[in-house]
């Protein structure tokens, strides 16, 4: 009985989030150009879109600076949570504020003072003040994600590997790491995600030409936004759902208890 | 990752002294790399437009026919373009702005004189009407060539009205209430309570602009929602029945839904223009003349009007259009001088600017 | 660990002074300026017209709601999933990340589509002859796109939370008399505070600047003080007030860090 209710409620969680994905993949095969009509179905969306090269430029524009973006605010940010958990409360506390301040300021704010800032500096803009900027507001994600890891380790564990004769650096990766896993694996894929989202910060700061999906999309919602970017966004979807059953549910998977948890 | 965590962890010191400079070092080698990368040639051309505004294949066709690169970027509104060019963030050569931001951006003293010498496409082919209506934002026509036009209007749904919409007026009628999209942007949103009150849309007398703020406040209750590029999708749904829409969406939309018709008010409407201007430290000029040169070519201006549907005023080019009621549309090309009170919006300074948004935050904030 | 480690925060504290400190200080610059760039307070002071009151009011009272609806449908989702004990992080951590790979914008298109009034739900009630909703462009559709946008940060930060919850802490309880009331107030919930932190603040944040939800699920009609800023910036090219409205924004973040500060003394001091 309580188990049902579990389930329901999770099915219920699930088809709030995934309502409106439905709606996208059913629209991406809708044959009319507006989302307002059902035009019947068709394929053409999904043909036209690998012949597209701007979209499919843009497509790994987006994925190169969202996983570039990620991986390094995800190093810097899980240096910065280690490092904070040995300092004053009070030290902690301001270095936390400033970390919230990229999530504070309205998007816009933080697009426009990184572009002052890379102007006033001389930078060329390009791929490179993107990353940049995406690394800049992608760091608070990963903190705010590894941080609540970091305050419930038990600093004892690390204390007695290295009383058994570990190397500070073997004692972390050995016990802090493994506990801090789940904790810096989900700041990643947060940074992933807010990179991969963000249009205003990147209109600011990307040069003439680049384009990611996010700055495609915002510019053609005056146009209407094309079914191509339907189709895209199912294909990424579905390639994303299917990897992870592959890699989660496939039948080798069997030593992965690593008792550390 | 699992495999990850159960490594034994050979990492020595100096590999970590290694991984730190690596995790500094890196965010700079990726930035001059990428320095060096965005500079160009002299054959280029930097193109700065509106999203979708432009068939892609005219882009390769100039490309082809004048071996000049052409590096193209979008924006979708003119607010948001105009800072990036100010700042001089990225070094564009041709831009296409609409009227009142042509005008500021002439005020700001951001644009290039254009030779027209090296635009005989522009000259004879745009018809001189266009230029006159220029005027209006740019008084000697010496900094822009019109690359579209259209009106503002009412988009309403044959179905869901008992009488034909022809006047402003009709948006404060009670019936409609919850059936009403109108615009979401001041100036436009103004324009209509402006034409509605005989005022012209482009005045700062803040008593007017107060009656005008009042007549929007009433009508607000009457408003199903303040939508800018969203007016398209819902009217084709038959969210609502009455929308203020722009004409080059009007074919569309009719297109997709039958039941839509389009008028001009009564009262008086926004007559818009987006021009091809020259920017003044645009580092590739003469290739901007050519380009612009190229846009108003009439095949090329053709294929850009069945693209974007939006009214071209390179009369050449509609001469070739096929179609006969798309040639002698009253949407895509109405006879202007049959209408009233038609206007084109000017730059209002800093403070008039100011001043419309103060009331609009009033209006929404109600 | 050790305070020996202070140094390894070096390249994030270079970071932020060089990418947030920085341009935080032109924004402050901006804002305490006029356009000519002589100093004033007009534009911290602007807070307090009748339009901009309104609308801080009206942004914090529904980021409020919506970081209260997350909390409650999220905890006990983070309990349920914690307790599974997939030894499946990455499976559980993606799943709900997922919906966030389609574009925002896309997303919240989506539920137009899905909420408007002849909107795929709509059809669906109709269908089935159950009375329609209408809730598209009024406060309870930003209150839902806030909720299905944010949902996941409260999620995740409470999952990794509770997750790490020692098997043996409960059982312990149970052992020592504990019902699952007392065991859920004693034991779980004060373990999981520093999540329960994360978590708000990574909803309550973005809640209160957004514009975009505003824009699209409340028609405009509602304005937020996002919206304001956002227009200041993009509409009338007002940077000095859009600057000085953010500044007063951030004095949300000074509020925010001491009520953490606050909490996290209870929370690591239960951890004793």
């Amino acid at each position: 009985m309580k188990n049902a209710a579990k389930k329901i409620y999770i099915a219920l969680i699930f088809i709030f989030l995934y309502a409106p994905i439905a709606t996208l993949m059913v629209l991406s095969f809708n044959a009319s150009k507006t989302r307002a009509k059902w035009g019947g179905f068709t394929f053409r969306w999904y043909a036209s879109l690998f012949k597209n090269e701007v979209i499919l430029k843009a497509l790994s524009n987006t994925l190169i600076i969202a996983f570039c973006s990620a991986l390094i605010a995800t190093v810097i940010g899980t240096i910065a949570c280690i490092a904070m958990s040995g300092m004053h409360r009070r030290t902690k506390a301001v270095i936390l504020g400033i970390t919230n301040i990229p999530m504070l300021n309205a998007d816009i704010v933080t697009g426009i003072s990184l572009m002052l800032l890379f102007i006033s500096f001389g930078f060329r803009f390009g791929m490179g003040t993107i990353l940049l900027a995406h690394i800049s507001f992608n760091i608070p994600y990963v903190i705010l994600s590894v941080m609540p890891r970091m305050k419930q380790l038990n600093p004892s564990t690390y204390e007695a590997a290295l009383d058994l004769g570990a190397s500070e650096l073997t004692a972390f990766f050995q016990v802090v790491f493994p506990d801090l896993f789940p904790g810096v694996l989900s700041g990643f894929l947060m940074a992933f995600t807010m990179s991969l989202d963000d249009f205003i910060i990147t209109h600011f700061t990307k040069g003439a030409g680049v384009d990611t999906l996010s700055t495609k999309i915002y510019t053609e919602v005056k146009k209407g936004i094309k079914p191509e970017m339907y189709a895209l966004s199912t294909l990424i979807f579905v390639t994303v759902l299917t990897l992870l059953f592959l890699v989660n549910f496939s039948p080798t998977k069997k030593s992965n208890q690593t008792g550390i948890d | 990752m699992k495999k990850f965590l159960n490594k034994k962890s050979t990492i020595t010191n100096s590999k970590k002294f290694l991984a730190i400079c690596a995790l500094i070092l890196l965010p700079g080698a990726l930035l001059s790399g990428c320095g060096s990368s965005s500079d160009g040639g002299n054959g280029q051309v930097i193109v700065y437009n509106w999203g979708e505004y432009i068939d892609p294949e005219t882009i390769e066709m100039f490309e082809e026919e004048t071996g000049i690169k052409v590096v193209y970027d979008e924006y979708e509104t003119n607010e948001i373009m105009y800072p990036k060019v100010e700042s001089g963030a990225a070094s564009y050569d041709v831009v296409c702005p609409s009227d009142y931001m042509i005008s500021k951006m002439i005020a700001n003293d951001l644009l290039a004189q254009i030779n027209f010498d090296n635009i005989p496409n522009a000259m004879e082919n745009i018809g001189s009407q266009y230029f006159d209506q220029s005027k209006g934002f740019d008084p000697e026509n010496k900094y822009s060539v019109p690359y579209c036009w259209g009106t503002v209007g009412i988009l309403y749904n044959k179905t869901m009205v008992d009488e034909p919409i022809t006047k402003w007026s009709q948006l404060w009628d009670e019936k409609y209430a919850d059936n009403i999209l109108m615009q979401d942007s001041v100036r436009d949103a103004f324009m209509v309570a402006e034409k509605l009150n005989g005022f012209s849309m482009n005045t700062v007398d803040p008593d007017e602009l107060e009656t005008v703020k009042n007549s929007l406040i009433e009508q607000k209750p009457l408003v199903q929602a303040y939508v800018v590029d969203q007016v398209r999708d819902k009217m084709i749904g038959g969210e609502a029945a009455i929308g203020v829409i722009y004409s080059g969406e009007a074919i569309f939309t009719q297109r997709e839904n039958p039941d839509l018709e389009y008028v001009i008010p009564e009262e008086g409407t926004n007559v818009w223009i987006d021009s091809w201007v020259i920017l003044k430290d645009a580092p590739n000029k003469e290739n901007a003349e050519k380009f612009i040169d190229f846009m108003c070519r009439p095949d090329i201006a053709l294929m850009n009007f069945d693209y974007i549907t939006y009214s071209t005023p390179n009369m050449a080019a509609r001469d070739l259009i096929e179609d006969d009621d798309i040639r002698n549309s009253d949407i895509a090309f109405p006879d202007l001088s049959l209408y009233n009170n038609l206007e084109t919006f000017s730059y209002l300074g800093e403070e008039g600017d100011s001043l419309y948004n103060e009331l609009w935050k009033e209006v929404k904030s109600n | 660990m050790t305070s020996k480690n202070k140094w390894l925060s070096t390249p994030y504290l270079l970071w932020s002074i060089v990418f947030i400190i920085i341009p935080l200080c032109m924004i402050i610059y901006y804002g305490l300026t006029d356009k000519t760039g002589a100093f004033t307070l007009d534009n911290i002071t602007a807070i307090t017209t009748m339009e901009h009151a309104k609308a801080l009011r009206l942004s914090m009272v529904l980021s409020l709601i919506s970081t209260l609806i997350c909390f409650l449908l999220a905890y006990p989702l983070a309990m349920i999933l914690a307790n599974m004990k997939v030894g499946q992080h990455s499976f559980i951590i993606l799943i709900f990340i997922l919906p966030m790979w389609m574009n925002f914008l896309l997303r919240t298109l989506a539920w137009q589509t899905l909420l408007e009034k002849s909107g795929v739900i709509n059809s669906v009630l109709s269908f089935f002859h159950l009375p329609n909703i209408n809730i598209i462009n009024t406060p309870y559709a930003i209150v839902l796109g806030m909720v299905y946008n944010f949902l996941p940060f409260m999620v995740l930060p409470l999952y990794n939370a509770l997750s790490k919850i020692d098997d043996n802490v409960i059982n312990a309880a149970h052992d020592l008399g504990a019902n699952g009331i007392h065991t859920f107030f004693r034991i779980i919930l004060p373990l999981s505070v520093p999540g329960i932190i994360s978590g708000i603040t990574m909803v309550f944040v973005p809640a209160l600047t957004t514009f975009v939800i505003s824009t699209l699920l409340g028609g405009s009609k509602i304005l937020l003080i996002g919206n304001i800023i956002e227009q200041e910036f993009t509409q009338t090219s007002n940077w000095n007030l859009g600057s000085g409205l953010s500044v007063v924004l951030m004095f949300f973040i000074i509020l925010n860090m001491i009520i953490s500060t606050v909490f996290d003394k209870d929370g690591e001091g239960s951890m004793l």
